[in-house]
């Protein structure tokens, strides 16, 4: 028998008993939207987290430096870089060149220094960071209150949570709760801090009010003050990767750059031949896509420098999404498992009923193939359907669930986010999947039919 | 042997049993329905098998349509040995060759008349646009040009033994098998039905074989009676259709 007229048959003959074939069809559906929903969990938690973590910064970011910058971390990465020799010095005309490489959207200069803010007249110490324009979109600045730089040279300053809890003398003690953002924020937004550092001068000679002059340097350093306007407090830490190192206040990357602080590095390179030219400690590279971050490492190796970047633990990372999809897989395919025995269950009490039709069609010519292949299409009629109303109840389910969990979030005050994703490929694998699984069904009705002696079943009333 | 000297010579065996036998346990006795029976029917006889319940008229019908395997013996239609045929060929055989009529006419009761017609078209996986003109055609034929659409039970037994007729019909077979084809009509219908057959038989050349228990019905039809009792072949005579007694 040819398939369109398998199919004619099958579909007639699941209409001749609607409500036992409806019912294994909705079993079948039911143990669908379960697989469904199971996997349509685990994508969209892995899509959530890669969206955080590309927020975050971690996974499209580079860390350049130069060999002779020895962290003394014992990195790996570091070891393997070139020999302290043979490393080229990281400065502006090496990062102009980082930034022109393919797949590079930016490459900004590190830097940061330890000095002293002035609140209210009091001194406090800190590490302070310049931030590129494009640190707006780190999550570490999502909450935050106020608002990010206006400009990449506005004199403005954004505090981190427990810089501002400093200032405020509201640092609260060990195991008791932190004072919410909101609270520090009112009292210091708008406010002023007077930065006080020492400033790197190619000539010597500013009227300032102190000035060393460094033996066999060809700069002076001065010290200087600046008055930065705060716009922003950030709960998180945006530079949580920096460790021990990090910083509690951030400043503007052209700010920074156009103060010539006076850093670690230039005392290093003092050696070198004079060259008013900065020299960076490290350099932050942004790729424009995480899967493109290998590469540029290898490029950037390439130059003499020493690349960190966090590809391997997102690649453990995938490793640990895969097994929980097998795991959700597995248990959303414990429902579609049980609705195939429900599958043999109706099609085996189909055979009992139509035992006599099958010896009709016997008599008259079908050969045990056809009867055989009749009962396939039945089964995998009622695979497809309950597949394709298993995948439309699925998706409902996670579209509630996604909608009740974002009302809980927004009661919360916390945004809401897409825990839930059915992509194409799940949508087309969770029907082929109820087809086969249901095929797999029919198999042993569908050999019991063909087999059915015709004189018997015609004998049968 | 077997008795052909009563058919005109000129008819070639349609269908020939050497010492046939269809045994079947059941339970710890043995069930002999056929029991060594050797026959030689010629091509467009009308032939009647005759005996009473049991005695295995209807056994070695199934045999000859393929329906069911000699235990031994041999089975011979036009050259094709059944018994050596497997369930594939033997489903072709049953497709092509053999026609087949029942007491309890058998239509698919979900089915339209129209479409348990064309059912053999489909195993026989003729085009569909060729399909329904060929069952509306046959349907036609046996008087039931306005019942296309019905489904069986919407029918006379009369009405529905013409659509299992023209659905025996629709492959062209060689060879028309009727078990009881009168037994659930009432004697006027039983008429139409035996009229039908007798007209296939002449018009279209067809071998008739006929299970029956009515000796009547088959004197005044068949043109030769076999009588069967417990498996085996006790009488075949020539009968002069329409001749009474």
């Amino acid at each position: 028998m040819k398939l369109p007229d398998l199919a004619e048959l099958a579909l007639r003959n699941l209409r001749e008993s609607i409500l036992r074939n409806s019912l294994t069809t909705i079993g079948i559906s039911v143990g669908v939207a379960s697989l469904v929903a199971m996997l349509s969990l685990g994508t969209g938690l892995q899509q959530l987290f890669t969206r955080r973590l590309a927020k975050s910064g971690l996974f499209d970011t580079i860390y350049v430096s130069s060999r002779r910058e020895m962290r003394g971390m014992g990195r790996a990465e570091e070891r393997n870089g070139p020999l302290p020799g043979d490393s080229r010095v990281l400065d502006e005309a090496a990062r102009g060149e980082i930034e022109h490489l393919a797949n590079v959207s930016e490459a900004y200069p590190d830097i940061r220094f330890a000095t002293e803010l002035r609140f209210e007249d009091k001194p406090h110490l800190t590490m302070i960071s310049a931030l590129p324009q494009s640190a707006k979109t780190n999550d570490a600045f999502e909450n935050i209150q106020g608002s990010f730089f206006s400009s990449d040279t506005a004199t403005e300053v954004i505090l981190q949570k427990s810089f501002a809890e400093e200032l405020l003398g509201k640092t609260p003690p060990l195991g008791s709760p932190e004072p919410a953002v909101s609270e520090l924020a009112s009292p210091l937004l708008g406010r002023e801090l007077t930065m006080r550092y020492a400033q790197r001068s190619a000539s010597a000679g500013p009227d300032s009010a102190s000035e060393t002059e460094l033996a066999g340097a060809s700069y002076s350093v001065v010290s200087r003050e600046q008055k930065l306007k705060i716009v922003g407090i950030a709960d998180l830490d945006p530079e949580s990767m920096r460790g021990p190192t990090r910083a509690r206040v951030f400043i503007p990357l052209r700010l920074a750059e156009n103060l010539h602080v006076m850093q670690p590095t230039d005392l290093r390179e003092i050696s070198r031949a004079g060259s008013d030219q900065p020299v960076y400690s490290s350099i932050s590279v942004r790729v424009k896509n995480p899967s493109q971050i290998q590469g540029v490492e290898d490029a950037i190796k390439k130059m003499g420098f020493t690349t960190f970047s966090i590809l391997d633990a997102s690649r453990s990372l995938q490793q640990v999404f895969k097994v929980l999809y097998a795991f959700l897989g597995i248990f959303g395919s414990l429902a579609l498992a049980v609705a195939s025995i429900g599958i043999v269950n109706t099609l085996v009490m189909a055979i009992l009923e139509r035992r006599r039709e099958i010896g009709i069609m016997k008599a008259i010519g079908a050969s045990d193939g056809d009867v055989r292949k009749l009962f396939f299409a039945e089964a995998g009629a009622m695979g497809i359907i309950g597949g394709i109303f298993g995948v439309i109840f699925g998706w409902a389910i996670g579209q509630v669930i996604n909608f009740g969990t974002n009302i809980y979030l927004k009661s919360q005050s916390i945004p809401p986010e897409h825990f839930w994703a059915v992509p194409w490929w799940l949508v087309a694998f969770a029907i082929g999947f109820a087809f086969i699984v249901s095929l797999i069904s029919g198999l042993y009705p569908a050999g019991r039919a063909a087999r059915l002696d015709p004189v018997q079943a015609l004998r049968y009333e | 042997m077997t008795s052909t000297s009563a058919i005109s010579s000129t008819c070639a065996a349609a269908i020939r049993s050497e010492n046939v036998c269809r045994h079947y346990r059941m339970g710890e006795t043995l069930i002999r329905a056929v029991d060594g029976v050797s026959l030689e029917i010629g091509t467009g006889e009308f032939l009647a098998l005759l005996g009473s319940s049991g005695s295995g008229k209807s056994s070695l019908l199934n045999l000859v349509a393929g329906l069911d395997r000699p235990t031994s013996g041999s089975v011979v239609v036009q050259d094709r040995d059944l018994a050596r045929l497997s369930r594939e060929e033997l489903a072709k055989y049953r497709l092509h060759v053999v026609g087949m009529v029942f007491q309890s006419f058998n239509l698919i009761p979900s089915m339209t008349l129209l479409e348990n017609v064309e059912l053999p078209l489909r195993f026989a996986e003729v085009e569909r646009g060729k399909r329904e003109s060929l069952s509306q055609q046959a349907l036609e034929r046996v008087g039931l040009k306005a019942r296309l659409h019905h489904r069986p039970s919407e029918l006379s037994g009369g009405e529905q033994q013409r659509a299992a007729l023209a659905r025996a019909l629709i492959n062209k077979p060689k060879l028309l098998l009727a078990d009881e084809p009168t037994g659930n009509l009432d004697s006027h219908t039983g008429t139409e039905i035996m009229d039908m057959l007798r007209e296939f038989n002449r018009e279209l050349g067809m071998t008739v074989v006929m299970v029956t228990h009515e000796r009547a019905l088959a004197e005044r039809y068949a043109e030769r009676l076999v009588f069967l009792a417990d498996g085996k072949l006790i009488d075949d005579r020539p009968n002069v259709p329409g001749g009474r007694p």
